[in-house]
């Protein structure tokens, strides 16, 4: 579990994706090929931007309930994360911001894991 | 001229009333908010912790000014409340805001005064060329034994100064006052702290804060009346206020700074956040004074005069305008917020 966590930290603690400067299209998480373009593909690594809103949203009842949303970012790019917020508060077209959170942990004595979550935008 | 470029402040949106916590426990809330001076206190979020609230703060602080961080030579975070025993917050900090690898580092512990020390450290550390800027960081989400007096006040919150050169608010001297004083602690891998209960006011507090704030002042000629602002730790409300008449500043230059009746005390971010919402409003060529207190014990004081650069410089939200953003919980999700029931 801890090499598999610490090889993705860099794109969980920040929306870090990916762009191809050959079609224009963004990815996140990021890829190092881009599956439109194949050879053609020239990709690089963009930070997306911090704002966007919500698209869709389903609420997870597995446990303690997640709001589990389909996000539109300013730039058009659409991301699936986690929103951190009362299941009763979303609706669809609210502002949402990134926000640094607790993914979780594993176990009591095993390591913690952040990444990026969505909060509604004030 | 070196002091504080940017700063950021986070504070949890959850917050418990003193009521809710006084009938569970079948004690008077009215006695309690009459003695503390604190009326509700802030919760961290189910997937908060010290070291989120940190990143939080920082995120706010470079967001402000235009400075790649990469330019951040040194990240310290100091807090009582570090999500691990054994490895660094401040790495987690480091790579969420894109620091790079090319930075110094270190967590830092002293009670409530860990965040000032690491503000002294980045200081020291710009004064003497070996970095650029420096991020301090106090952030906490303090605990408290269920029962417990402390329980009123333990809060969660936390700010972050970018120290460096042309700052908005320059510090123009520090000075520290410190001494081997039992008044609260922690023992290894207890969840919960001690402490003197009555011990902690005057040969702990009082001792220390009094004594750093003068040591300043004598050692650098400034009188009371040389500050427009005073910000001093608070564990309560009460502490500050005596703190303040006991070294001749009115409660109106303590006013602004006082957070603490509306979100308890921060630990590491307290007197931090006090400086923030003192920051929120500060003119040009007014100076504040900083106490923070750490048990165990030492304060640390700071002469902070504010420059021309705050016109330009976005100072919103403010710390008060977050303070009024928030959601009441009651006692059990309170327990739940602070992992104390599971499922």
């Amino acid at each position: 579990m801890v090499p598999r966590f610490w090889r993705k930290i860099k794109y969980r603690y920040d929306l870090r994706g990916s762009y191809c400067e050959n079609c224009g299209n963004y990815h996140y998480p990021p890829r190092n090929f881009c599956p439109v373009c194949r050879r053609r593909g020239r990709v690089r690594e963009v930070k997306l931007p911090d704002e966007g809103r919500v698209l869709s949203y389903t609420v997870v009842r597995e446990g303690e309930p997640c709001v589990v949303a389909l996000i539109e970012l300013d730039n058009g790019v659409r991301i699936i994360s986690q929103l951190s917020c009362d299941p009763g508060e979303v609706r669809t077209g609210m502002r949402v911001r990134k926000a640094f959170r607790r993914y979780g942990e594993d176990g009591e004595d095993g390591i913690i894991n952040y990444g990026t979550k969505f909060v509604l935008a004030d | 001229m070196i002091g504080i470029v940017s700063y950021g402040s986070y504070i949890p949106k959850f917050r418990i009333r003193v009521e809710e916590i006084a009938r569970v426990w079948g004690e008077d809330a009215e006695k309690i908010k009459g003695g503390l001076g604190v009326y509700e206190k802030s919760v961290p979020g189910m997937d908060e912790d010290a070291a989120t609230i940190a990143v939080e703060a920082a995120r706010e602080a470079i967001s402000r000014v235009s400075i790649d961080p990469s330019e951040i030579g040194a990240v310290f975070v100091g807090s009582e409340s570090h999500p691990y025993a054994v490895k660094p917050t401040a790495t987690i900090v480091g790579e969420a805001i894109g620091v790079g690898n090319d930075y110094f580092s270190a967590d830092l512990e002293f009670a409530c005064k860990a965040g000032t020390a690491g503000m002294q450290i980045c200081y020291a550390m710009v004064k003497a060329g070996m970095i650029k800027y420096g991020l301090a960081i106090g952030s906490d989400t303090s605990q408290a034994r269920p029962g417990d007096a402390l329980e009123y006040a333990a809060a969660a919150g936390g700010a972050a100064f970018i120290i460096g050169s042309n700052p908005i608010a320059e510090i123009e001297a520090t000075y520290s006052y410190t001494s081997d004083t039992p008044d609260f602690w922690r023992r290894d891998l207890q969840p919960y702290p001690s402490h003197g209960g009555r011990f902690t006011g005057l040969p702990a507090y009082f001792r220390h804060v009094t004594s750093a704030a003068r040591g300043l002042m004598e050692k650098h000629g400034y009188k009371p009346d040389d500050f427009d602002y005073a910000v001093f730790h608070m564990p309560n409300a009460k502490f500050p206020v005596r703190a303040a008449k006991m070294l001749g500043f009115s409660t109106e230059k303590i006013n602004q700074g006082l957070v603490v009746r509306a979100i308890g005390n921060t630990y590491s971010g307290s007197s931090l956040l006090g400086l923030c919402a003192t920051l929120d409003v500060a003119e040009p060529d007014e100076r504040i004074l900083l106490v923070s207190f750490g048990s165990g014990a030492g304060s640390d004081a700071f002469a902070i005069r504010v420059t021309d650069r705050i016109e330009d410089y976005p100072r919103e939200p403010a710390v008060w305008d977050k303070i009024e953003r928030k959601v009441y919980v009651d006692y059990a999700i309170y327990l739940k917020h602070r992992r104390k029931i599971k499922a």
